[in-house]
């Protein structure tokens, strides 16, 4: 009896080690072609590498500022982990985000004097609710069988910074820069606290909390039973009575909601105001994080750390071989074909 | 063609076919003679499909080789297995419904010309179809044909392509009982030219009805070879279940007594069409407690519309339906199952289970608010439950931890039961529920169909076994293109009167 619990053990052990090398080999081969994009434009890939690895790793600010960046690569994945469980692509983590930091700010700037045990969960709830809206939209025209949510999710990714340049250009344009297209930054009750003189800031323990919130709603409550039971089979848990359209929306919406959230950290912790731009397409890296950790939690979280690492390379490539921020585009597209190439394999290991 | 009737055509040594853990073919030798008609008998999983795959090419064995005509044949692909003549019949027809037979027809031919003269294929088509029982209309369009006319296109493009030897696989699962005897008639005709013949099936009395040699194959292996003269029912059974036997149900009898309550009513009830559905046209259809109603047709003429309908699935378009009493026609899926409507599907991984999740919470799917417990669940309430309803049936629990979709089709079958009959439903519906199931299975599954019956459940029991309607029904129903074409009393049946009215040949008597 307990040599089969050992063996048990042992199996899960070595499952573990294989995902965990799956990973790898999947970074090792994006890092490898990446590699060679970076020799054809004459830039040397083990300086950079090196680089990115003591201006990561070489120091404790380095190293803070990738717990800076996880929070809201967290919050992304999360955003698409979740509908994944039900079946559901959503591609519109970076709209939703947008959409968060726009009303979280829209909170921020409404009721400046209100203490902030009252605004920041005043904004929270703010981001919550917009990046909300944002992805419910797609959530009924999906249940509704009239729009792919693949589809409307992405398009409007592209409608979001457009609502937010309107009123930094417009209503919210601030007195003190009215050069700059951003609105007058937030009072300090409503700046999210940041630890240890870093900018490690309060959104990590929110993100941290999501992750917790997807883990056990999907694998420990009834709600989450019926959640997988649509994701895995739509046909059967229709016809066993599970109601999809409420599940369709409610689960987008969450999402979305948690998205926002991302949106809402950047805006009252790292900008301290609304601005263009606020995002690096955290969204879309989120994406990759959820769709490379199979939506494991605990994948997420090492993926987030992985993606914080990968999009701090654009900085420091920008800093210390003259390369544009958007060479780091070029990088998180190889890894998407990367794990577009394994995607047969990985079905079955779920 | 050197060697006469009699002499081997095709042979297979030692054939070995693994799928991960599963040895679907174990050294499997197996030969066909020229005009033979030889059956392919076993349970479902015995390695039958496999086994008619590779002789067509379209799987590789890992061991083993095939000899076709005293040569070693090397077949990678099916294109390779046509050049030799080889020619297979799938359980789903391979033809393209908007083209006409002749253009399906036509599609297949190695030798097509650049240029088509469809008179010359007329004339080919023409040549065999008359003398071998085959005609079909060349200009018809294919998806205004019956499944049995389909199916003889799919064995004129065969003929046509200079196929020698024909592998059908199931060809007898989607016909009724007057085209099953023309389709062995034609194997007949085919077998007096020459052909060789290998059809795969569950069915015994099919088997002694058209075969000249019956192979029976069991766990992966052969199980056994007989000639027709040497086989009955028994020593096929024995051969298929390695001595086992059926227990032979006797006709089941209800207690004419009284009047039951209705537990289902439709009245005039219509639904419209959705993209290759049935439109159902004024169904009228009433079962009462302690009744099971057989619902024959050939598939595709409303069944699965009317299960849907019945179920909530799609809405009524007129008419009115009624469960227990109360008007339904709006009620929601999750609500017409509290109201104590259970479901057993044809295809129980695709409309009952989710595969990927554990036994255990497939077994809570549908189950309702009965084992909310806060925001989890009540698993030892459920496991509880689901236990005493396993043991009800008789069935053995299935290891609860491991997904699904590891149980085999009728262990899958039998937890769809389990679950569904948990609660005591009162009205069961039950679409193909012995479809694709072995003979031990399928006779469980009727036994725990009419054992609810008896203890007062209502059951709707659609299918296309006629024998199994038969023995069943209390009432018998007769769909066709989606309206009832005739009702039948218990002991009012007759085989040829039911197929032709399933097949819309005849209208009903009055």
């Amino acid at each position: 009896m307990r040599a089969a619990a050992a063996l048990r053990a042992l199996r899960q052990i070595a499952a573990w080690c294989l995902i965990a090398l799956r990973y790898l080999a999947v970074i090792v081969v994006a890092l490898a072609v990446f590699s060679l994009i970076l020799l054809v434009v004459g830039k040397d890939p083990v300086k950079a590498y090196a680089d990115t690895f003591a201006y990561t790793f070489g120091n404790a600010y380095g190293f803070s500022e990738l717990l800076v960046r996880m929070s809201p690569l967290l919050l992304t994945a999360v955003a698409v982990a979740l509908p994944s469980r039900i079946g559901l692509i959503n591609v519109g983590g970076e709209g939703q985000l947008y959409m968060g930091a726009w009303l979280a700010s829209a909170g921020a700037l409404a009721f400046p004097s209100l203490p902030a045990w009252i605004l920041l969960p005043l904004m929270a709830a703010c981001g919550f609710a917009g990046g909300a809206v944002w992805a419910a939209v797609p959530g009924i025209l999906r249940a509704k069988k009239l729009v792919n949510e693949t589809i409307t999710t992405l398009l409007l990714n592209y409608v979001a910074p457009m609502i937010i340049s309107f009123f930094i250009f417009g209503p919210w344009r601030g007195e003190e820069s009215s050069s700059y297209p951003q609105s007058a930054a937030f009072t300090a009750s409503a700046r999210l606290p940041s630890f240890f003189n870093t900018r490690i800031h309060a959104g990590l323990l929110l993100a941290l909390a999501a992750l917790l919130f997807y883990w056990l709603v999907v694998e420990k409550t009834r709600w989450g039973v019926q959640i997988r039971a649509i994701g895995g089979n739509p046909e059967a848990a229709e016809r066993l009575g599970i109601p999809l359209v409420l599940y369709t929306v409610s689960v987008m919406a969450i999402a979305g909601g948690i998205a926002g959230l991302a949106g809402m950290g950047e805006v009252s912790a790292i900008q301290g105001r609304l601005r263009q731009g606020l995002s690096p397409g955290y969204g879309f890296a989120g994406f990759l994080v959820a769709w490379l950790a199979g939506t494991r939690p605990a994948g997420i979280l090492l993926m987030a750390f992985v993606f914080a690492i990968i999009t701090s390379v654009g900085d420091i490539l920008q800093i210390t071989q003259g390369l544009p921020y958007a060479v780091v585009n070029i990088l998180m597209a190889v890894i998407l074909f990367v794990v577009l190439g394994r995607q047969p394999g990985r079905r079955e290991t779920r | 063609m050197g060697a006469g009737v009699g002499s081997e055509l095709v042979e297979a040594r030692g054939i070995v076919k693994r799928y991960g853990n599963l040895l679907a073919n174990d050294h499997v030798d197996f030969d066909i003679r020229r005009g033979e008609i030889h059956a392919l008998l076993g349970e479902n999983g015995a390695g039958k499909s496999t086994l008619s795959k590779i002789l067509y090419g379209f799987v590789q064995p890992d061991e083993g080789q095939i000899i076709f005509e005293g040569r070693q044949a090397d077949l990678r692909s099916p294109h390779d297995a046509r050049a030799l003549g080889i020619g297979m019949v799938f359980q789903n027809f391979t033809l393209i419904p908007a083209f006409s037979v002749l253009e399906n027809i036509a599609l297949f031919l190695a030798d097509l010309p650049p240029i088509v003269r469809p008179a010359d294929i007329t004339a080919r088509i023409r040549g065999f179809s008359e003398r071998l029982g085959l005609s079909v209309d060349p200009s018809a369009l294919v998806r205004e044909l019956s499944i049995g006319e389909q199916q003889k296109v799919e064995v004129l493009k065969l003929l046509l392509a200079d196929a020698r030897f024909l592998i059908l696989d199931e060809p007898t699962r989607v016909l009724v009982p007057h085209e099953v005897e023309a389709l062995f008639s034609t194997f007949a005709a085919l077998k007096a030219e020459g052909y060789a013949i290998l059809f795969i099936t569950h069915k015994l009395q099919e088997v002694l009805a058209g075969a000249d040699r019956i192979t029976v194959m069991r766990r992966g292996r052969i199980a056994g070879t007989l000639e027709r003269q040497q086989a009955d029912e028994a020593a096929l059974v024995s051969l298929m279940f390695e001595g086992g036997s059926i227990a032979r149900e006797g006709v089941s009898r209800r207690p004419e007594s009284k009047e039951g309550a209705v537990f289902l009513e439709l009245r005039g009830a219509c639904a419209r069409a959705m993209g290759g559905e049935t439109a159902l046209r004024e169904v009228d259809l009433c079962i009462r407690e302690g009744e099971l109603i057989g619902v024959a047709g050939v598939s595709g003429n409303g069944q699965k519309e009317l299960s849907d309908l019945i179920q909530g699935l799609r809405p009524l378009s007129r008419g009115v339906k009624r469960l227990f009493g109360r008007d339904a026609s709006r009620w929601t899926i999750r609500r017409i199952r509290q109201s104590g409507v259970a479901f057993v599907p044809e295809d129980p991984l695709g409309m009952a289970a989710v595969p990927g999740m554990s036994v255990r919470e497939n077994l809570l799917l549908g189950t309702g608010k009965r084992y909310n417990s806060g925001a989890g669940i009540d698993w030892p309430g459920l496991e509880q439950d689901m236990d005493g309803s396993f043991r009800r049936l008789g069935f053995k629990m299935p290891e609860l931890a491991a997904p699904i979709r590891t149980l085999s089709g009728g262990n899958l079958q039998k937890a769809v039961i389990a679950r569904e009959l948990a609660h005591k439903p009162r009205l069961i519906v039950a679409l193909y529920p012995t479809r694709g199931l072995d003979v031990l299975g399928a006779a469980a599954v009727r036994e725990m169909l009419l054992a609810a019956r008896d203890s007062g459940s209502a059951v709707l029991l659609i299918s296309e076994d006629l024998e199994e309607l038969f023995q069943m029904s209390d009432r018998l129903l007769v769909l066709f293109a989606g309206a009832i074409a005739g009702e039948f009393k218990r002991g009012d049946y007759r085989a040829d009167e039911v197929g032709h009215l399933m097949t819309g040949s005849r209208r009903a008597r009055q």
